[in-house]
């Protein structure tokens, strides 16, 4: 309270004096700022005695504490949190082509700078039966364009009973562990191989709804099914225009005829703690929907997720900790009889595409804010009437290491070995910063 | 083919898990999110609740993981009982999205935000994260201040009698009692520390302000340059200056701290690091929140003692 008053005095009479500088009136200046300083010293008297008395106040022991009225319970935030992400990637590949290495979205895209994510969020409660999210994402492409697209807006119920919730809107689609999971949230700086083949550049999302229930187990379990179009590019394996790298054919015109047409998407999760220190969480998903390779096409895929966690009874900032991911995936892709895309006079039969992937993972948090990983990826795509890139067998190897200095900013650095059957052997070497700014941002398990 | 074949087994298998249901339970439920507020919760709830705790009390509070079995705790809770001032922010939000429990929602009698009714310390004017990760509501770590206890408790007390009126006696001559135990042993633990009025301590984090402040202490630096910032070697170098120039030996850490970093700082500056925590349970013997707070205090005045 002194320090401040004394700085405040201090201001105002350099503020004075400098005004009176520049008028030219050296005895009236200091009568005035003698003036303004007796003012001062009586109001800051007054407050000091305000102050003492509210201190001593302050000092009886509370044996008469009313209880409190409700105040605010925050204050940094008016009805919505806002928060910002910036995600940029510097490296090189042995491939110039780095694009088609890194397939992911929000993977590096060219030797040198890419900038892959940048996101705006907002949440908040709409009122009292929603809550609501948006994700806004840009990015700039390999040729230093601004794409903008809107990654997730949704709400989502708070009070359904019988422990059922709904949400409604565009979100990222729950299969699996990772899909759900916006790339600041990822251990690697890229996309996994086996999201990438299934699910495309972006992962599963789309436009839908799901409805949710937590079943009423001692055991955490959850059931979930989610509703999406069948269509656009985040709806990969099923009805998107790109779905000629899945089987080789001229994409069809599909429209939505049932309900079947529809992309259904069932999970089941559910965790136990092992101890007080390890927690398991396993996870089986589905995706059955038409895709667009012939009239009466369709797809299923599957996945498996297993992720465990072992962190130290005690230490600071949530480490040391270590902790294991793997999912598995497998699809099976009923192509119909089909014009080839490379040759318009060659027709493709009607067969079933079979492909899997699974990548596995391993991080270790050494120390605070000092995380070392390892990841392992294999993807495999059966035999077929045709040849395509993304459906090569291939093999990845990524060790990382991220250091943290603070909650809000992140380092890494990786090493990628890639094997791609019939275009050898690629290193890549990414160094990754990212910053947040705005409301903290909240970690799932 | 076989591995496309194998998910959808596992997935048939998990479908088929046990489940069991839940016995009804007669007693209040209440969660709270860290071990201080439960021992606070058992003083007032006595018999009539039954309390559960997501953070260990060996666990730093800012950091806890939100893991699914917390959402099966909160889904069934009566009542939820948070720090508040963003103490939870990292990890709660997401696990009471999950949990579904409109008896836990904003407002509701059920949701018991401790920090309402303290008065906060280190309320910043502007909020800026080059300060480090500091606190919109002010530095969260209030309760070992006896006076805001004691505010905490009557804030339970209030609630515990609307969502459960038919004890509302029983939880008023509990908030009684403890306030006449606190009040008690206030005395004695000011009297404890009264030698030792203005005298210097370092901790490690920036969470002891409110038990300088209450009993007289002077926190003249802490281990993390700001809050929630890793000590580097450079500040560690002037923290050993600062205690040096001003006579001050004593370094307060809790047992999530890296107590490594504290040794290393004694050593160089002539002085003692004392293991307390401000959670009942993490240290022997300090299960309740008197317990908790004799534990402290006693730590503090004996390092005094030894290191005037």
């Amino acid at each position: 309270m002194i320090n401040l008053r004394l700085v405040v005095v201090a201001m105002l009479l350099v503020a004075f004096s400098g005004a009176n500088r520049v008028l030219g009136a050296q005895q009236r200046a200091d009568t005035t700022a003698q003036r303004h300083q007796r003012v001062l010293d009586s109001l800051a008297a007054a407050l000091a005695s305000v102050q003492a008395r509210l201190d001593s106040l302050e000092r009886v022991p509370a044996a008469t504490a009313e209880a409190p009225t409700a105040g605010p319970a925050r204050s940094s935030g008016a009805y919505m949190n806002i928060g910002f992400d910036g995600l940029a990637d510097f490296g090189w590949s042995t491939t110039p082509d780095v694009a088609s290495l890194q397939r992911g979205d929000h993977d590096p895209k060219v030797r040198g700078f890419t900038v892959p994510n940048v996101e705006l969020t907002f949440d908040g409660a709409v009122d009292p039966y929603f809550k609501g999210f948006s994700a806004i994402v840009t990015k700039l492409t390999a040729d230093g364009e601004t794409t903008v697209e809107l990654e997730e807006a949704w709400a989502q119920t708070t009070s359904l009973p019988y422990n059922l919730q709904a949400k409604a809107g565009q979100f990222l689609t729950e299969f699996g562990r990772q899909n759900a999971q916006h790339p600041h949230a990822w251990a690697f700086v890229d996309q996994p191989l086996g999201l990438n083949r299934m699910f495309g550049p972006d992962g599963l999302r789309g436009q839908g709804a799901k409805l949710s229930w937590l079943l009423p187990t001692d055991t955490y379990a959850e059931a979930m099914v989610t509703v999406i179009n069948s269509t656009g590019g985040t709806a990969w394996s099923f009805r998107s225009n790109e779905s000629g790298e899945i089987h080789g054919g001229v994409p069809i015109e599909r429209s939505v005829e049932t309900l079947g047409d529809l992309l259904i998407v069932p999970r089941l999760t559910t965790s136990v703690d092992l101890t007080e220190t390890q927690t398991i969480v396993l996870g089986a998903s589905a995706a059955f929907g038409p895709n667009n390779s012939g009239p009466r096409a369709r797809t299923q895929v599957y996945g498996l997720v297993a992720y465990y966690k072992w962190k130290a009874e005690s230490g600071a900032a949530g480490f040391p900790f270590a902790s294991w991911q793997t999912e598995v995936m497998s699809r099976r892709y009923d192509a119909g009889a089909r014009v080839a895309l490379e040759n318009a006079a060659t027709k493709l039969p009607a067969e079933t595409l079979s492909d899997w992937a699974a990548y596995s993972q391993v991080l270790w948090g050494i120390r605070p804010r000092i995380v070392a990983g390892l990841r392992g990826e294999i993807a495999r795509g059966g035999t077929a009437a045709f040849r395509s890139d993304l459906r090569v067998n291939q093999e990845r190897v990524s060790p990382n290491v991220s250091w943290y200095p603070s909650e809000f900013s992140k380092l890494r650095l990786q090493y990628n070995v890639d094997r791609r059957e019939g275009l050898g052997t690629d290193h890549s070497l990414w160094l990754q910063f990212e910053f947040m700014l705005g409301a903290h941002a909240a970690h799932k398990f | 083919m076989n591995l496309i074949l194998l998910p959808r087994l596992a997935a048939l298998a998990l479908f088929a898990l046990p489940t069991t249901a839940l016995p009804t339970a007669k007693k209040l439920n209440v969660v709270t999110t860290t071990p201080d507020l439960a021992a606070l919760a058992r003083e007032i709830g006595g018999d009539a609740v039954e309390v559960k705790t997501l953070a260990k009390p060996s666990e730093d509070p800012h950091f806890v993981d939100a893991k699914p079995s917390h959402i099966v705790t909160l889904n069934r809770a009566d009542v939820l009982i948070e720090g508040g001032a963003e103490l939870e922010v990292g990890w709660l939000p997401p696990l009471l999205e999950s949990a579904r429990n409109d008896r836990l929602a904003a407002g509701s009698p059920g949701l018991i935000i401790a920090s309402q009714g303290i008065k906060m310390l280190e309320v910043p004017v502007t909020l800026d994260r080059s300060r480090g990760d500091v606190h919109a509501q002010g530095n969260p770590h209030f309760i070992i201040d006896p006076v805001s206890a004691k505010i905490v408790a009557n804030h339970i007390a209030t609630h515990l009698a609307q969502v459960d009126p038919s004890n509302a006696a029983l939880f008023k001559a509990n908030l009684a009692k403890f306030n006449a135990t606190v009040d008690t042993k206030f005395a004695e633990w000011q009297k404890t520390l009264a030698p030792y009025r203005g005298a210097k301590i370092v901790t490690y984090h920036n969470d002891f302000v409110y038990f300088a402040d209450r009993f007289k202490l002077t926190v003249v630096e802490t281990l993390e340059p700001k809050p929630g910032i890793a000590p580097s070697p450079a500040h560690l170098a002037k923290v050993i200056a600062t205690m040096k120039a001003q006579n001050a030996h004593i370094i307060l850490v809790q047992p999530y701290q890296n107590r490594k970093t504290a040794e290393t700082v004694a050593r160089q500056s002539d002085g003692i690091v004392i293991d307390v925590s401000q959670q009942p349970g993490a240290i022997k013997n300090t299960d309740t929140y008197v317990a908790l707070m004799d534990n402290l205090v006693r730590s503090v005045a004996s390092a005094f003692q030894n290191k005037p």
